[in-house]
């Protein structure tokens, strides 16, 4: 974690709303934050707070209705959608809820989706060691467990050396134990190359792993918690 | 109130709207193209029996120089004859008033009714006229009445040539009657039985411009013909038909003597076999047509059926665990088909009387009958609906039995393993060195196709009919082109071809010769003969020509020439070979039907393939030695100065022995006015058919690539895919299964085309199948045009891929 540095995303009074037929829906409301390089946050919420809909602008999925959101200088909410194609490209890891692997291909040329259209990869199977399945390389995914598809699924993101990884409810399918080996792999990436992790989650066991933990509500920053004394993924218990 | 299921069904019937409308769209045309031919044949057909049956088609004919009327009696008195009436039939050559070039005409003797001619009455004439009949091949007068007793100068006009020079009642045209001109009224517009399809003696194609019919009351052509009390032409009426050969034989000996050339059978008259053969033509594309338009029809029930079943496998089987029977769930599933399927049948039995209607007009360019029957509602409505049907039945049916096998208890897998094959593929691209080569998307298209290899292999198919639909309606026009090019410009090199009247001397040849403008003339010598060979036998012209011959050459199909000088004996096409048996160096007996009718054997020398039918050529000064005769010419080959053109129309018209002109230029024009005509429209049709296949299977496959991968690529995109590339692996298998039916769909294409060709092999011509660019490159434009089309519209399906949306989701 290294606040002293430029702040990689930084948003300015962010909001988010959708017109739904008559009415407005408002996802998130006048939102500030930075996140920093290096840092692990959580951010917590109900159902319908607003988790997902911050997380898809966080990721170029989205832009936001009002506001500003940077990513180091490039201002995310005034890009089209070739300029937020190229970001997710060069700099976004994702780690879905239901894994989204491909099937038809194995668990290598998954990762290797993402290795060949990116700038500076690693290579597939250096992806694949780091979440630990360097040896189930050439299973496919109906081959593996939940645990293992959403590992591969983090190989699949990290490959590209992303400047952030975002992920959403990556132990959501999952039970205790293997959810604890996932998001072990995640702990481990965030350790061994510095990637700026964010996790959204209802969670809140979760929140112990993190150095911060935002809390959101109504589509508002309820409170940001700091913690200095981030526990390790196996001691965590939901 | 509609049951929960009903309301589901309806809900899926909308849902899968864009793979309904392709269904329906190609059983719509699948049904249309049966309907049109059977309608067409059912009508064609009941328009010739009916006007046969009524105007007294004639069942035998035969051709003589001429006999006295008591030998019609003697022939009325053959048993098994019903009736027999001998006319005079001549052709002459017909001088417009505002045309220059001249006009051949056969000239056919009519009874007239023998009435007052002081009867003013015109609509009691009219009825009188058609309350007088001739005994056979009677007329039809369409506008009009017939000639008048002792009104000698009147004449009534056959109706496509009536049309094509726009004549009128009460116009008047000029012809040479046995060398005098004489000027004839037209008073009336009419068809006979035997000329419902009319073609210039030596043509391939009816021109209804340079050759039409007049018939003329009798005493006019017996005055012009010193025929009085005489005849040249019999039809006869047969009381029942399988006497037909013994007939014949006794009417060819009673004909001997006065210059008969043998009998002729309906089967073999010129009218009756064009129309029989365009029927047999209808027929077969009644068949090839339909049968493309239902198996890709069926492919595409499979392909969109068993795909939809995939998805409601998990609502299949909650209702199976509900209690439902597996019969109830494969009625709600039948029901969906059936919609599709009657609205298919529907709208094809609405489209094909539709296009029936326009093919009956189509027809009217080329035969005339006195009505044409619209019989909408016969057997072939049955046939629609149970053909929609069986197709339903054929493409549902894998489908149904994947419900039959789905457990009620259904494991929730979160992705099948790929079959074999893709894993063969993946450990073959990882190995190889080909994996670098492979990128990732084209890697997707690969594992995406060799995942369902049925459905890949279906797509394929189901587009290569529909390039072979294509190639199937638009080669003949290379044939036709192919034929025309040999005949016209490859083997004749004449201007015009003059019959004359009868074999002249040396000095009908001087005499053209010496007319201003005329170029080179040689000249030919035609005569009837039966050639014999073991049993075989056949009637036909045997053509004399010079050694040298320049203006009509002898060539192959591969433009070889074949020269009579090197040969005493014949060159014969190999059709004839055929029809005879006979292979080259073999001796045929010939008896010749003319004059002294002699009787001499000759070798084939030569046996060549060309595009015409059963054909002799022979050495002229040979013929004329086995003739026992000197230089004579039945007629003569002449290309003319062009700027001297009207000076010699008008000497062919004022000649008094040239009875018939063929001008080559002229009749290669209009026959290509005409095929230009007929068969642009079916054209038109067919390549949008051909389309609409080709976009219905490229589509619907695309379609469900989309929907089975949308979550897949919707990863892709999210993964930092850009928009472009996640299309590329739509479009990239779009286009693979498209480049991969090229190959399949062409050769199938001239396939089909052979069995047609092959179904229209007939006694008057055999056609080439020619494989011409042209076809192909106009097949592949339409097939790049649907591809277009079907790549625009996955585009916009690809650019509304909700990317957000298709991720929350679990698959």
């Amino acid at each position: 974690m290294s606040r002293e540095n430029h702040p990689l995303f930084r948003a300015n009074q962010i909001s988010k709303w959708y017109p739904m037929g008559d009415v407005t829906v408002h996802a998130l409301r006048g939102i500030d934050l930075e996140l920093y390089p290096g840092e692990f946050v959580v951010i917590l919420g109900a159902s319908g707070s607003g988790k997902s809909t911050l997380l898809n602008i966080l990721g170029g999925l989205d832009v936001p209705s009002e506001g500003t959101l940077h990513f180091m200088d490039w201002n995310l909410s005034d890009s089209n959608e070739i300029a937020l194609t190229e970001f997710r490209r060069q700099h976004v890891g994702f780690v879905f809820q239901f894994y989204n692997l491909i099937s038809g291909l194995t668990a290598l040329d998954n990762v290797r989706l993402v290795t060949e259209i990116a700038q500076s990869p690693m290579t597939p199977i250096e992806a694949l060691r780091l979440v630990g399945l360097e040896n189930r390389s050439l299973h496919y995914p109906a081959q593996l467990s939940g645990g293992e598809q959403q590992r591969v699924a983090i190989a699949r993101a990290i490959g590209k050396r992303p400047s952030v990884l975002l992920c959403d409810e990556p132990t959501g399918a999952l039970d205790v134990k293997t959810g604890a080996i996932v998001l072990e792999a995640i702990a481990r990436i965030h350790r061994d190359l510095g990637t700026l992790v964010v996790i959204i989650t209802h969670n809140a066991a979760i929140a112990s792993m993190a150095d911060r933990i935002i809390q959101l509500s109504d589509g508002r920053i309820a409170e940001i918690r700091e913690n200095n004394s981030p526990q390790p993924a196996s001691s965590l218990q939901w | 109130m509609m049951s929960a299921r009903l309301r589901l069904l309806l809900s899926d019937l909308i849902r899968l709207w864009k793979q309904g409308i392709a269904i329906v769209a190609l059983l719509a045309c699948g049904i249309s193209t049966l309907i049109m031919s059977t309608t067409t044949i059912r009508s064609l057909e009941a328009s010739r029996d009916h006007y046969y049956s009524h105007y007294r088609f004639a069942h035998i004919w035969a051709s003589l120089v001429r006999a006295p009327d008591a030998l019609l009696e003697q022939i009325r008195d053959l048993p098994g004859i019903t009736r027999a009436s001998g006319r005079i039939v001549r052709q002459a050559i017909l001088d417009f008033p505002n045309s220059p070039e001249p006009i051949t005409a056969r000239l056919v003797s009519i009874d007239t009714p023998r009435f007052s001619p002081t009867s003013h009455s015109s609509d009691q004439e009219k009825n009188k006229d058609h309350e007088f009949h001739q005994e056979l091949d009677d007329l039809y007068l369409r506008q009009g009445r017939l000639p008048r007793v002792g009104s000698l100068t009147e004449a009534v006009v056959s109706e496509l040539f009536a049309q094509a020079h726009q004549l009128q009642i009460g116009d008047t045209l000029l012809a040479n009657l046995g060398g005098k001109q004489q000027a004839i009224e037209i008073v009336g517009i009419g068809l006979s039985p035997d000329s419902i399809y009319v073609v210039q003696p030596g043509l391939l194609l009816s021109d209804n411009r340079l050759y039409g019919i007049l018939w003329i009351p009798r005493e006019n052509l017996e005055a012009a013909w010193n025929m009085e009390g005489a005849w040249n032409h019999l039809a006869v009426e047969l009381e029942n038909e399988s006497d037909r050969y013994k007939i014949q034989s006794q009417i060819d000996q009673l004909l001997a003597p006065y210059g008969g050339t043998g009998s002729i059978h309906r089967d073999d008259q010129e009218s009756h076999a064009r129309v029989r053969d365009e029927l047999n033509e209808l027929r077969t594309m009644a068949i090839l047509a339909p049968a493309i338009f239902l198996s890709v029809t069926v492919f595409l029930i499979h392909m969109v059926f068993s795909r939809w079943i995939m998805q409601q496998r998990e609502r299949i089987a909650t209702l199976r665990a509900f209690g439902y029977r597996t019969s109830e769930i494969t009625w709600d599933v039948l029901q969906v088909v059936s919609v599709w399927i009657a609205a298919g049948v529907l709208l094809g039995t609405l489209m094909g009387l539709q296009l029936a209607r326009w093919l009956s007009e189509l027809y009217k360019a080329f035969f005339r009958f006195p009505e044409v029957f619209h019989l909408p509602f016969g057997w072939q409505w049955i046939l629609a609906v149970s053909l929609g049907a069986i197709v339903a039945t054929l493409g549902a049916w894998s489908g149904l039995r994947q419900i039959m096998k789905i457990p009620p208890a259904l494991a929730m897998h979160s992705g099948a393993l790929p079959s074999t094959s893709t894993r063969w593929l993946a450990s073959w691209t990882q190995s190889s060195k080909l994996s670098a080569a492979l990128s990732p998307t084209l890697r997707l298209v690969l594992l995406r196709a060799l995942s369902n290899p049925w459905l890949t292999s279906l797509s394929i198919l189901g587009v290569s009919l529909g390039i072979a639909l294509l190639i199937l309606s638009s080669f003949f026009e290379a044939t036709i082109d192919r034929v025309l090019d040999h005949q016209f410009s490859q083997s004749q090199h004449f201007d015009f071809q003059l019959a004359f009247d009868e074999a002249r001397s040396i000095s009908a040849i001087h005499e053209v010769s010496q007319w201003t403008g005329v170029q080179r003339v040689e000249a030919f010598r035609s005569i009837p003969v039966e050639f014999q060979y073991r049993t075989s036998r056949e009637r036909l012209a045997l053509l004399g020509l010079d050694p040298d011959s320049q203006l009509l050459k002898l060539l192959d199909q591969n433009n070889v020439a074949y020269l009579t000088n090197t040969t005493n004996g014949l060159i014969i096409t190999s059709k004839l070979a055929e029809k005879l048996d006979v292979r080259r160096g073999d001796r045929i007996d010939v008896q010749v039907l003319e004059g002294e009718q002699r009787r001499f054997s000759l070798a084939v020398d030569q046996v060549f393939e060309n595009y015409t039918g059963p054909a002799a050529f022979i050495d002229r000064v040979s013929l004329h030695k086995l003739l026992r005769e000197g230089d004579r010419a039945s007629g003569v080959h002449l290309t003319i100065d062009p700027h001297y053109q009207n000076q010699v129309y008008q000497k062919i018209k004022d000649s008094p022995f040239v009875c018939g002109a063929l001008n080559r230029q002229a009749t290669l024009a209009n026959f290509r006015d005409l095929l230009g005509k007929s068969t642009g429209w079916m054209r038109f049709v067919n390549a949008i058919f051909a389309a609409l296949i080709m976009l219905g299977v490229a589509y619907n496959s695309a379609l469900i690539t989309f929907s089975e991968r949308a979550r897949d690529l919707a990863t892709l995109r999210v993964l930092g895919y850009r928009k472009n590339e996640v299309l590329w692996i739509l479009l990239l298998e779009l286009l693979a299964i498209t480049l991969l039916a090229i190959p399949i769909g062409i050769p199938l294409g001239y396939t089909f085309a052979y069995g047609m060709i092959s179904a229209l092999d007939s006694d008057s011509h055999r056609l080439p199948l020619v494989i011409d660019p042209r076809t192909i490159a106009y097949t592949l434009s339409v097939v790049a045009l649907a591809t277009a089309l079907c790549c625009g519209l996955v585009a916009r399906m690809a650019t509304q891929l909700n990317i957000v949306s298709v991720l929350k989701v679990r698959e």
